[in-house]
């Protein structure tokens, strides 16, 4: 039961590229492109405002009320548009943690996440695009789809796919059992009861949201990845994190109630969001007397994903240089050779690592930009300079987990409301599907080979 | 053989099973000269297996055909023995009807309907050959010659193309219970570039019911609520004397007894070549399968009431006979049976049912039509439903008129049709109501709402009926009307009567219809609370309860239809060349260019056909309407 009827629900991506500039535009495609809008829009009704105009307001979840995002929102009516359907832009200048936000957002609200090409294939199909460019499309369809399968089988997706099929199979083996009571009321089989269903749904919600939570991609995309910046007394470290901090003006808050002590900060560096841990400690430092050093680097070492360690390239490597980098040794670390604009003392050989090494001299921006570059490449890991792709295909899944919760959770509420099993069983069987996709898995009659395979039916 | 030119018939319907039946008598209603043949007229809708009509999804098929005025609705409700609907502690979607035949009496009974019908002449001969020219179907040989013309012929031969036999070691050729098999119509089809394969199926052996210790089973009444699968029939003509059937198990010592005898068992030892299907496998199959299982359910049904034959449901088999006898004496209540026909397995040719049309035309040849076991599925209900859209399709043909199907999203015969036409079949096809997107829309209590309309257009409704329909319609919404104008009151008497019942009590008084949304609560029951009486029977109040209960849930299953709708709309060339658009993946090309999809919502549902092939295509066609438009 393979669902593709893509052709006529309102679409929503993304469609600038990811790190680059300061504002990003998160764009709606289709009939209720509109109306959409309107539900996480506040400040104006924007089905009453003309068409090509561009307001003033506030995204927000309206589910929890909260303020997202202060953004422009262009209203496009059809036909005179990009797709030829109605079409909302909404320019957001958060930050990507916060675009990502407020394409969820929307996403959440009905819209669907968009397939590879599919704002240039709708422009297509209603005429936008002249002939000549109709091969274009279908290569284009094609390269795009290659390119986001390509990170769909990645190593980063790999365990995501894993627990997913498994999430998969918890609710088959329940679907297959509640089938065979409906198909086959005389066999022996045990029968499912709605509490059943409402059990293996709650388990998978509750495995569902473990994911989002644990999935690399889900605690990055939200949070950030966990960063510290380490090193010696004097070697940049605030530098390096001034540098950060500027490479996105949005910094997009302070934990709140977290003490100073533990201070947060969220950046974004070429389209990959950091949560740098202990900035505080690191200003600190550089207005007190150094004296911390290397028992502050622990602490926030044993909670990093990602480390950046410093060191002064103008100076012989020090015991507490050579205690640091043992101490990162089985971490992800980037090492950052800094002050290269003095006489060199250590070069990349004298590290004897094989983690990646950036010489820099932040204080004149000497090569600094390979630091994100190299981020960048660390964190879209098998694809290059599509960071983009990447994003998509993330954000594909994380909408797609939402929407496969949703489903379980009116599973469970419609046996609350005494909605008979087959029917609850409905959007069981949806959230079923929608997890399929994820996976890109529909083998042919999957429901029907388990209820074979599991159950000794005749007639 | 030299041949002599016969009669003349608008349509010829090969073959008088379930399928056939349906065809040919389809075939005459719409005014058409119609010749049905059959390799033997005892054989007219025969029961070669288990002696029932309906079950889940297969019951909904029976009300469908009967709303479209086919016929085995009305034939089960003038022959049933035993009549039961299942699933009722379940949802609405779900619930089916599944009647006990007396075998014979619907075999005679629809022998009489055809006999008598205007247009319609039933013959015993066995077609050898088809009459074939520029493409076209143009008739049928037989065997001792004779030549019939025709605009169009319905082939249903059910398990009788090159049939085999299998009990053990022995084998031989024959049709479905030892009648004479169609030896040489398959040599024809492939000639004519037909791709065939086989298939395999079984039925059980029957006993004696006087050599059976009934004491040591359980019973299965029947209902006492009337039910009937013909919406014509009347709740007053309800059989009061219902048959029993009855159920034991087998145990550990029948499983030995398969186990030691496995190496002569056909399916096992290589013999048997044809695919069986997995939901209906043979007693041996299940043992060696489910070794777990220390018990297999078995049901002991009557083959009718002037016979003492039973047919041992669930314990299909083709080992030999002396062992089949060993196997029943292991099973408690059939110690000192006495067996009357041994089981057999029997393997045949069918036509891989991806060469059809939607209308059970075939993509090869005009004015053949394919129905019934032949296309691959199993079941009295499947191939009656086929025969019933077979034989519209070849009358309508035959007049040049275009072509009737039935959606996914209309009938659960047209998930089956379109199935079988869009991803073909490697088993025997049985129809599930996991196979349906849209089940909560395809209830079995509303297939006369669904279809009944389309019945009268082609004809096949008489004008009574159709206005008992329209009334029922109209009866329905006045009911859901009169709902809002009643109210229920949150009085004590009405507090009572709720928790009495194990309901919860109302928080303020409320409007009926929304009252009536409550899980629990019938039409009936606020009858009783608020005395206002609803004049209406309890078909019409059955609508009205499920569509206002369940109506969130098919506003959404609404929806998704209306997606389907306008991805089926849009049409595909039946010439196109895959090979002309660039950027298909192989597999999608090989797939578009066999299967040859009709419409775009029909190519979405090919297997291993990714989205963007998918888009490719949509993209591909939308450039031919440009080209289209600019030229012209």
């Amino acid at each position: 039961m393979g669902k593709r009827l893509t052709e006529f629900d309102t679409i929503a991506a993304i469609s600038t590229p990811v790190g680059e500039g300061g504002i990003s535009i998160v764009r709606l495609s289709g009939e209720d492109a509109v109306a959409i809008a309107n539900r996480v829009f506040q400040k104006k009704d924007l089905s009453k405002v003309a068409s090509h105009t561009i307001h003033y307001g506030h995204i927000v979840d309206p589910t929890t009320n909260e303020v997202i995002d202060e953004v422009m929102v262009s209203v496009m009516l059809a036909p005179k548009t990009y797709t030829r359907e109605d079409v909302i832009e909404i320019n957001s200048h958060g930050g990507m943690i916060v675009t990502n936000r407020v394409l969820q957002v929307l996403l959440q609200n009905g819209a669907r996440m968009a397939e590879p090409g599919e704002f240039t294939k709708r422009a297509f199909m209603n005429g936008r695009i002249d002939l000549t460019q109709a091969e274009g499309v279908m290569d284009l369809i094609r390269a795009k789809t290659e390119k986001a399968s390509q990170v769909a089988s990645n190593q980063l997706q790999g365990a995501l796919t894993k627990a997913v099929k498994a999430l998969r199979q918890e609710i088959l083996d329940t679907l297959a059992n509640v089938e065979v009571n409906i198909d086959y009321p005389e066999y022996d089989a045990e029968t499912v009861t709605a509490g059943q269903m409402q059990e293996t749904s709650q388990s998978v919600i509750d495995k569902i949201d473990e994911l989002l939570k644990t999935s690399s991609e889900g605690t990055i995309l939200r949070n950030g990845l966990k960063t510290a910046i380490i090193g010696r007394p004097n070697v940049g470290k605030s530098s390096l994190l001034n540098y950060l901090a500027k490479s996105d003006k949005a910094i997009v808050t302070d934990i709140a109630g977290t003490t100073r002590d533990t201070l947060e900060e969220y950046v974004s560096v070429n389209g990959v969001p950091l949560r740098l841990i202990d900035t505080a400690g690191i200003r600190e430092t550089s207005d007190l007397v150094e004296k911390i050093g290397v028992e502050r680097s622990k602490k926030a070492l044993s909670e990093a994903d990602l480390v950046f360690l410093l060191i002064n390239s103008s100076e012989k490597l020090t015991e507490e240089d050579r205690e640091l980098l043992a101490l990162t040794q089985d971490k992800k670390r980037i090492i950052v050779l800094n002050k290269t604009d003095l006489p060199r003392q250590v070069d990349s050989s004298d590290l004897a690592t094989d983690s990646p090494i950036v010489e820099v001299s932040i204080l004149n921006g000497d090569n600094v930009k390979e630091i994100g570059e190299l981020l960048q490449k660390l964190f879209f890991s098998g694809i290059r300079n599509s960071a983009d792709e990447a994003m998509v295909t993330n954000q594909r899944q994380i909408s797609l987990l939402n929407k496969a919760k949703m489903q379980l959770q009116e599973a469970i509420d419609a046996v609350d409301n005494g909605v008979p099993l087959d029917i609850a069983q409905i959007d069981f069987t949806g959230a079923w599907e929608t997890l399929g996709e994820i996976t890109g898995e529909s083998a042919p009659d999957e429901l029907i080979t388990t209820l074979f395979s599991q159950f000794c039916l005749g007639k | 053989m030299k041949t002599y030119v016969s009669s003349e018939y608008d349509v010829i319907v090969v073959g008088a099973g379930h399928a056939g039946c349906e065809a040919a008598l389809a075939s005459a209603r719409l005014g058409m000269k119609t010749l049905v043949v059959t390799i033997g007229l005892d054989m007219v809708a025969f029961m070669p297996c288990n002696p029932s009509v309906g079950g889940p999804a297969k019951g909904t098929v029976v009300r469908e055909i009967d709303a479209l005025g086919g016929e085995m609705g009305r034939n089960i409700d003038k022959t049933y023995i035993q009549m039961r609907m299942l699933n009722t502690s379940k949802g609405p979607a779900v619930r089916a009807l599944r009647a006990q035949a007396d075998k014979n009496a619907y075999h005679e009974k629809m022998k009489e309907t055809i006999e008598s019908t205007p247009n319609l002449t039933l013959r015993q001969a066995i077609v050898d050959e088809l009459v074939v020219e520029d493409g076209k179907c143009r008739g049928v040989i037989t065997n001792t010659g004779a030549k019939y013309l025709a605009k169009s012929v319905v082939l249903t031969t059910g398990t009788a193309a090159r049939g085999k036999i299998f009990i053990g070691e022995l084998s031989y050729s024959a049709g479905p219970n030892n009648t004479t098999p169609a030896m040489k119509l398959s040599e024809n089809l492939e000639e004519l570039g037909f791709k065939l394969r086989r298939f395999k199926t079984g039925t059980p052996p029957r006993v004696n019911a006087n050599t059976i210790d009934f004491s040591k089973t359980e019973e299965e009444p029947g209902d006492k609520t009337p039910r009937h699968f013909s919406y014509e029939s009347s709740d007053l003509d309800y059989l009061r004397d219902q048959i029993s059937c009855w159920m034991t198990y087998t145990n550990e010592n029948t499983h030995a007894v398969i186990r030691e005898n496995l190496d002569r068992a056909p399916m096992f030892s290589g013999l048997i070549k044809g695919v069986g299907p997995r939901y209906c496998p043979s007693i041996e199959d299940k043992v060696v399968r489910f070794a777990d299982k220390n018990r297999h359910q078995i049901f002991l049904e009557p083959e009718g009431r002037k016979t003492r034959e039973y047919y041992v449901g669930d314990f299909s088999t083709s080992m030999p006979e002396e062992v089949q006898l060993k196997m029943l004496h292991t099973i408690s209540g059939l110690e000192k049976v006495e067996m009357m026909r041994p089981g057999y397995a029997i393997e045949y040719d069918v036509i891989e049912p991806w060469q059809l049309r939607h209308t059970l035309e075939t993509k090869n040849v005009e004015n053949l039509f394919t129905a019934g076991q032949m296309n691959g599925t199993s079941g009295y209900e499947e191939a009656a439903g086929q025969g019933l859209v077979a034989g519209i399709n070849a009358a309508l043909k035959a007049q040049n008129k275009p072509g009737f199907t039935l959606g996914r999203d209309e009938a659960y015969i047209g998930v089956l049709i379109d199935d079988l036409v869009t991803k073909g079949t490697n088993e025997p096809y049985r129809l599930l109501t996991s196979r349906a997107e849209y089940r909560l829309i395809l209830r079995h209590d509303n297939a006369d709402m669904r279809l009944t309309e389309k019945g009268h257009e082609l004809g096949l409704i008489n004008e009574q009926r159709y206005h008992e329909f329209l009334a029922k319609k109209q009866a329905i919404k006045d009911l859901a009307e009169e709902l809002k104008t009643v109210r229920v009151t949150a009085s004590d008497d009405v507090q009572v009567y709720l928790v009495a019942k194990g309901l919860s009590p109302l928080a303020e008084t409320c409007k009926a219809n929304a009252f009536l949304k409550r899980p629990g609560i019938t039409i009936d029951m606020i009858e009783e609370l608020t005395h206002h009486k609803f004049d209406y029977d309890r078909y019409v109040k059955e609508q009205v309860e499920i569509i206002t209960k369940y109506d969130g849930y098919i506003k959404k299953q609404e929806i998704e239809i209306a997606r389907l709708k306008r991805q089926e709309a849009k049409r595909i060339p039946k010439d196109l060349d895959y090979d002309q658009i660039a950027g298909l993946a192989t597999e999608a090309r090989q797939k578009f260019a066999k299967i040859r999809p009709e419409t775009l919502a029909q190519a979405e549902r090919i297997s291993g056909v990714n989205p963007a092939d998918l888009a490719i295509l949509s993209v591909y066609l939308q450039n031919g309407r440009y080209e289209l438009k600019n030229n012209e």
